[in-house]
């Protein structure tokens, strides 16, 4: 099969998919979810084979940009948009990721979701159709259509199909509150893209979007400034990062199970990505002078995450916060910036959407059978199940960082990385580690040691919810364990990334590295 | 001046609207019937669409010193009587069930779009106070069509009195500039500016002025916007979305030919106006939007929010200001037609009030699936969400300001795009919640087989077209532009040659 088309089919299938769902709802109210089962299956088969078919150590440096593959056709000839996708290693893996997460999404809600339940999957399969695209995407202008498409099909599966909370925010505030703080951040985004396709225009005499064009345009170092501003800001919002985040925990409290690992598991790491296709490739200059302002950023956001994370009465609110605490890791990593920390940062994305995906689901069935996610009505559930308990154990601890999963190696990584470029940071960022374990813990003993709220066995997890939290655990331990095969994979990116960027920072000698 | 074949040709659309209007007042005089009336309305509207095609292979057309017939205004023309067919459709669903006599209505529709036209083509004072009083006069007859209804009698008095003091102040300002010129041709004013035969001279100047203000209530610019939400409110639905598009879209491309052809573009005072004009409108418009409860008026603050973006693209982009607006205008008209086809379908028949709180929609969805997936792919239109016209309309806007480095227009309509995110979204998602106990308003179930469904589907799909793949309709844009003097060197402009 011919590359190029390959990503085509890859992102037409959700897309197909997603209109399959809603129109076969009339058949059968059970369709849906079948559809959506198989449309997952095949983006994740499809992803795969792409994985074991491409070269993805092929050096990746500078003008002579090279992809891995790569399909272009014209759009908007007018303003010299096309429809470009292409593959590197980093949107390979990514693309893995959503293939997997959204067969999980599918699974998670297998019985959760009743209600509408043809338009339910075809937004959520819509939303990985934007996920894919914005990782797909090599045209500045399709970027920001899949960014702000993506976000639409969230707002309502947050918006429908979401949770009110007792005394808490209600479901649309959550979803207009996210859809707000997402989109604007967009249009900021919007305006850098175009401001900088104009520079490129009055520079080259050729008005173009696309990405490698694009990479490299001669600019004045305050208009190359003020132009990474657009995207730092759309990607610290979406990331997100402290002071953006008060939008994650009401939309992860308010959205459904599927919304929330579709969310935490994919849709966040659409910034990361960001940050490394887009923040510091294409302005290296301008990121290495806001390069330590944002490492400190990263660790506060670690820090503080962790604490507000720690002090939740809400189990879904915990986890969310403790994806803040997370990401304030990816963001330290970015501006680091050495091939070290970018690979570190790679596998703190795959491993934190396993994670936090894990984490969300687990929430999802407490909340099935004991109907409520408060803290104080839980307690003692370790007696109540046989495997649910050392299951949340797993990904808790996966989540504390302990060695043997991902998390671990991921931010081992990020940490070495930054060490080198700037031990301050590193030595900041450490302290994560420490505060991890606090949340991760209180976790644990909150709602499975302790007395007993009530006595009695609850129902346990069935084949579907094991095998779905199985498949998780064991991918995790995989990138713990041997994490080779996806650092080779992503290795030809990273450094080229990482080489731009370095020299970028040189030249300004604002880092200190 | 001679009047050739030629002549004849590009008038058609003109003449063929004409007797469409003098047809269906006979066929009413023959014989009452809702149907048969209407449809020789809709059939004349027709014919007069078709020969624009003809009209184009003679454009451009200067008939008599009144008139042109060129690409510009045929794009405008199609805008137009589209707009009038889509509401002729819409409203023969919708008035059927209207107690009074229904028929007269068409004949005022079509007299509309009459005065539409020649506005559109018109190069001289006389036929653009002709063209908007045409429009003005029967869309008063239309505002206030279900005449016992106090909402639709006070919107009508409304629009009566402010289209009226518009008329007066534009009038006024045309005698003052004819004082000072002795003209009322554009090209002649045109000449004798650049040449400067006609110093700026504080006539000249107040003239211009007051010709501002009177297209600015005319448009619902603010601060001259105060009627707009009453006269949507009270206008049934189908009227108000003809009265919200095509007579905003003739007056304004009246507004950018006069501005192209006089080379009025280059007066940095006048420039400045317009950019105060189209940030308080930008403003205004959206931070009363939020406010709103009801969707007309949410719609009525919202187009004045839109025509601030226009007037952004307007400012930013000069003399090529036409492929810009021209698209923008376009994409608005088709997505906020098709949103007051769905009011209008929703509201069917006509009833004591329409369909236009909020409330009312509640659970739309789970009724008429369809039909509320196209109001929402509306509204998400009008928020400029990707995979609508108005996302396309939007780049316009933001690459003409970006590009002339105006960042205080590109502030406001960057503020004015995130608070439409707000309401627009709102307004979309009170149609997924639960279904209402009592539903009053519901869509006839056959909605998709009656001529205001196919209306509002077609729009549909020329809505997604044009937030697809644009590039046909850019093309057909950029073909329609009217001849300005090559100025600046922006990125866009020099694409334009």
């Amino acid at each position: 099969m011919d590359s190029g088309i390959l990503l085509v089919i890859l992102l037409a299938v959700p897309f197909v998919g997603g209109l399959l769902c809603w129109l076969v709802e009339r058949i059968d109210k059970n369709l849906p979810r079948w559809v959506g089962l198989l449309t997952m299956l095949t983006v994740l088969g499809l992803a795969l084979y792409a994985w074991a078919t491409g070269d993805y150590s092929l050096t990746l440096l500078g003008p002579e940009h090279k992809w891995v593959s790569e399909f272009q056709a014209a759009w908007i000839p007018r303003f010299g948009i096309s429809f470009h996708l292409a593959l590197d290693g980093l949107s390979l893996l990514l693309t893995l990721l959503t293939g997997l997460l959204g067969v999980m999404a599918v699974a998670c809600s297998w019985k959760e979701i009743f209600h509408r339940s043809g338009f339910f999957y075809m937004n959520l399969m819509w939303n990985f159709f934007g996920v894919i695209g914005v990782f797909l995407a090599v045209d500045l202008f399709l970027f920001f259509f899949f960014w702000e498409m993506m976000l639409v099909p969230m707002f309502f599966l947050i918006a429908l199909w979401g949770h009110d909370i007792p005394h808490g925010p209600n479901r649309l505030y959550a979803a207009i509150k996210y859809f707000m703080f997402t989109q604007a951040s967009g249009l900021l985004m919007l305006i850098a893209i175009l401001a900088l396709v104009f520079v490129h225009y009055q520079s080259t005499g050729v008005l173009t979007f696309d990405y490698d064009a694009l990479l490299g345009t001669a600019m004045s170092s305050t208009v190359e400034f003020w132009i990474m501003l657009g995207f730092f800001f759309a990607f610290l919002v979406k990331l997100p990062s402290v002071p953006f985040h008060t939008w994650l925990p009401d939309a992860h409290g308010q959205a459904p199970t599927a919304g929330s690992v579709d969310l935490a598991g994919v849709m966040l790491k659409t910034a990361a990505y960001g940050f490394i296709r887009y923040g510091i490739a294409m302005f290296p200059e301008a990121s290495a002078q806001i390069a330590p302002y944002a490492m400190w950023l990263g660790v506060f956001s670690i820090l503080w995450g962790a604490a507000l994370s720690f002090a939740q009465n809400d189990m879904k609110r915990l986890v969310a916060y403790m994806s803040v605490s997370h990401m304030g890791f990816i963001l330290v990593g970015v501006y680091a910036g050495t091939a070290q920390a970018l690979q570190g940062v790679m596998i703190t994305m795959l491993s934190h959407g396993i994670s936090s995906a894990g984490l969300f689901i687990l929430t999802g069935e407490i909340y099935e059978r004991l109907h409520t996610r408060d803290f104080r009505n839980m307690g003692g559930l370790w007696g109540r199940f046989p495997y649910l308990p050392p299951i949340a154990l797993f990904f808790a601890m996966a989540s504390l960082g302990l060695p043997g999963m991902g998390n671990f190696v991921g931010e081992f990584l990020i940490l070495l990385g930054t060490f080198k470029a700037d031990p301050a940071v590193a030595v900041g960022a450490s302290l994560g580690l420490i505060t991890a374990i606090c949340y991760a813990l209180i976790y644990l003993q909150r709602a499975y040691y302790g007395p007993p709220q009530q006595t009695g066995k609850l129902l346990d997890l069935n084949r579907r919810e094991l095998a779905t939290l199985a498949t998780l655990m064991a991918v995790l331990l995989w990138l713990g364990i041997h994490p080779n095969e996806f650092l080779h994979t992503s290795a030809a990116t990273m450094e080229a990334t990482s080489h731009v960027y370095l020299q970028g920072s040189a030249y300004t000698g604002v880092a200190t590295r | 001046m001679n009047f050739t074949s030629d002549s004849w040709i590009a008038l058609l659309p003109i003449l063929v609207t004409s007797v469409t209007v003098v047809a269906t007042m006979l066929a009413i005089a023959i014989r009452r019937n809702h149907k048969w009336n209407a449809t020789i309305c809709v059939a004349g509207l027709n014919l007069a669409l078709l020969s624009c095609l003809l009209a184009l292979n003679v454009a451009p057309q200067q008939v008599t010193g009144l008139l042109v017939i060129d690409k510009f205004a045929l794009f405008y023309d199609v805008i137009v009587l589209g707009a009038a067919l889509a509401t002729a459709t819409l409203s023969f669903n919708y008035m059927e069930g209207y107690a009074g006599e229904k028929e007269e209505l068409y004949v005022l529709l079509a007299l509309t779009a009459l005065g539409g036209l020649v506005l559109v083509s018109a190069t001289n004072f006389v036929t653009f106070f002709i063209g908007m009083e045409i429009t003005a006069v029967s869309m008063y007859g239309m505002i206030g069509y279900p005449h016992r209804d106090r909402r639709a009698l006070e919107a009508s008095i409304k629009y009566m009195i402010l289209s009226a003091i518009a008329g007066a102040f534009i009038l006024f300002g045309m005698a003052l500039i004819y004082a000072q010129t002795g003209t009322l041709s554009f090209n002649q004013l045109a000449d004798g500016l650049v040449s400067g035969t006609f110093a700026a001279s504080g006539l000249l100047v107040t003239g211009g002025a007051l010709i501002i203000v009177g297209v600015g209530f005319e448009v619902s610019l603010v601060p001259f916007h105060l009627w707009a939400p009453d006269v949507y409110e009270g206008a049934p639905a189908p009227i108000g979305g003809y009265l919200a598009t095509a007579s905003k879209a003739a007056m304004f491309a009246v507004l950018l030919r006069y501005f192209v052809e006089s080379r009025a573009y280059e007066s940095a005072l006048l420039l400045d106006i317009l950019s105060v004009m189209a940030v308080l409108s930008i403003v205004v418009g959206n931070v009363l939007a939020l406010l709103q409860q009801n969707l007309k008026r949410m719609l009525a603050y919202s187009a004045i929010a839109h025509f601030g973006y226009a007037l952004v693209a307007f400012v930013a982009t000069g003399a090529f200001a036409v492929e810009a607006v021209g698209f923008y205008l376009a994409s608005y008209v088709v997505t906020t037609l098709g949103a007051f086809g769905v009011i209008a379908i929703i509201s069917t028949p006509i009833k004591a009030s329409d369909a236009d709180t909020l409330y009312d929609y509640r659970g739309q969805f789970w009724r008429r699936p369809y039909l509320a997936a196209i109001l929402t792919a509306m509204l998400m239109s009008l928020a400029g969400a990707p995979m609508t016209a108005l996302f396309i309309g939007k780049l316009y806007v933001f690459a003409a300001s970006i590009d002339q480095r105006l960042w205080i227009l590109v502030g406001a309509v960057t503020f004015g795009s995130a608070a439409g995110l707000f309401y627009y979204s709102r307004a979309a998602i009170v149609m997924f919640q639960r279904r209402r106990w009592v539903e009053p308003f519901k869509a006839p179930r056959n909605w998709t087989f009656q001529a205001g469904g196919m209306a509002v589907i077609t729009l549909t799909f020329l809505m997604l077209l044009m937030g697809l793949y644009p590039q046909p309709v850019m093309e057909l844009i950029k073909a329609a532009g009217l001849h300005a003097p090559q100025a600046g060197n922006l990125a866009l402009n020099v694409l334009a040659h």
